[in-house]
């Protein structure tokens, strides 16, 4: 019956198991998923990350060269930052603060050059 | 109806409740007669996703169809659509989706434990069971990035490694835990509250388990020794483990193997981190699957069956989930008609309700 006495007083006289949130926060771990983030100037707008993204969280734009992500749609599973050829996407280990507006943000970026065919004399 | 009787509605919003079902109980003085469930409150229809998501996608929606074993979730998927493609998964990803298997089932079971003693109003074990869980939770977090929902298995093997580091922090955690959960043993297994509110209550024999379907913790309560693990898929194969089997077929039953659940798999992690081997921890995957393909997953709170219709295109045709709590659920409406209505929480409770996975 006294079998929870020990852990009691240990918890009574020891550190607190909790912390006091808004004054000291934790460390997040390293390898920690919090939110995506994007390099816009990078970006080429190839459209590969929003026909991976599992939760269609993602709209690529490239004739505006906007990149749109809805982070309350969002899910962190990091599949895009794997799949983009340009490594421009990268997870910051920081969770996500509440929002009282929640809505998409778009990035604006340089749209991608195109590269003009070479002249038929140089490819023959 | 006789004239004694009085219906009284167990939930959806119930304290004891981690998630909404109905119970309409028809009770007699304080006996419960019979027990009308009412489910579909949390139904998101998961499952009709395969038409629109590709089956690359489709492991991260099965990952959320449980936030507790999405793990294994996502496995038993990938399981499936690597059965149907035949591909050869390498053996560290065998190991790593063995020891993320493990720890969920530490974290459930630790979590299941308070939620219990929380059920008969034992707070202080509620909060110490929680308290010990949290380590494993951050271990988690520290390996895969995320707390609960871990997202690393993909078809093919796993995303991320562990490092030879933190497999050393693996088993420094584990012998913690285990220090932890001993010390608390006492207060579960020979207290005189937590017997008075398990023992002799719902009581399933053997050849009732067997005849309800019954799985997972359930199942061995009652003295049938099956474990979806005994079929060693993913790296089980590589491993020795015991089944934990009770045979009263009790509340108390239950309790006990659950609790003893937890050091076999403290035991499995060691024994993976011991043999785990070096090399690729995924294979890339070409082409879209064909056929049709059972898989069976041991998960924290039973067995889970994915059923899955492949038509050679990138969309599955179908996919059929049965979890463990829709397969207990039976025997839970068999357990309620006799008791006394006190003893409908620690009953509700001793099945693992997970509403979320019962109807995806």
């Amino acid at each position: 019956m006294f079998g929870m006495l020990k852990p009691i007083l240990k918890n009574w006289f020891g550190k607190p198991a909790t912390r006091m949130y808004p004054f000291e926060k934790r460390e997040a771990f390293e390898n920690a998923r919090g939110q995506l983030e994007i390099d816009i100037d990078n970006c080429i707008f190839c459209g590969i990350c929003q026909r991976k993204c599992p939760s269609t969280c993602l709209n690529v734009d490239k004739a505006n060269a906007k990149w749109e992500l809805d982070p309350y749609n969002c899910v962190i599973c990091g599949v895009c930052v794997e799949a983009c050829p340009k490594k421009c996407l990268h997870l910051n280990k920081n969770f996500r603060t509440a929002a009282y507006v929640k809505e998409p943000q778009a990035s604006i970026g340089k749209p991608p050059v195109v590269k003009k065919p070479a002249a038929p004399e140089a490819q023959a | 109806m006789g004239e004694r009787r009085t219906v009284i509605p167990f939930g959806p919003q119930h304290p004891v409740l981690p998630e909404p079902i109905q119970l309409k109980l028809v009770i007699e003085d304080e006996k419960v007669v019979e027990a009308l469930p009412q489910i579909g409150y949390v139904h998101r229809g998961l499952e009709r996703l395969v038409k629109v998501r590709d089956f690359h996608q489709m492991v991260f929606v099965a990952e959320r169809i449980c936030g507790i074993c999405s793990f294994q979730h996502a496995m038993t998927y990938c399981l499936g659509i690597e059965r149907l493609m035949n591909i050869e998964v390498p053996e560290r990803a065998d190991y790593l989706r063995v020891i993320w298997s493990e720890l969920h089932r530490v974290h459930s079971h630790l979590l299941w434990l308070g939620l219990l003693a929380d059920a008969f109003g034992f707070e202080s074990l509620f909060m110490e069971t929680w308290k010990i869980r949290e380590a494993v939770v951050d271990m988690m977090e520290a390996t895969a990035g995320s707390r609960v929902i871990i997202s690393t298995c993909q078809v093919g093997g796993v995303r991320r490694d562990i490092s030879p580091e933190m497999l050393q922090a693996i088993l420094k955690l584990a012998d913690r835990i285990e220090r932890e959960v001993k010390a608390i043993e006492n207060s579960i297994v020979n207290d005189y509250t937590v017997k008075e509110r398990t023992v002799g209550i719902g009581v399933i024999n053997k050849e009732q388990a067997w005849k309800l379907g019954m799985a997972g913790p359930m199942l061995r309560g009652s003295g049938v020794k099956w474990d979806a693990r005994m079929l060693g898929y993913a790296g089980y194969k590589y491993l020795n483990f015991e089944p934990v089997v009770e045979t009263a077929g009790d509340c108390y039953a239950r309790t006990l193997v659950r609790f003893r659940e937890i050091f076999v798999a403290l035991d499995l992690l060691r024994q993976a981190v011991a043999k785990i081997p070096q090399g690729e921890i995924n294979v890339p995957v070409k082409g879209n699957p064909t056929g049709e393909v059972m898989v069976q997953v041991e998960q924290p709170r039973g067995e889970v069956t994915y059923t899955l219709k492949a038509n050679g295109t990138k969309n599955l045709e179908r996919m059929h989930v049965r979890t463990p709590t829709f397969a207990n659920i039976p025997a839970f409406l068999t357990m309620l008609p006799g008791c006394e209505l006190a003893d409908v929480p620690v009953l509700a409770l001793t099945i693992d309700p997970c509403i979320s996975c019962t109807e995806r």
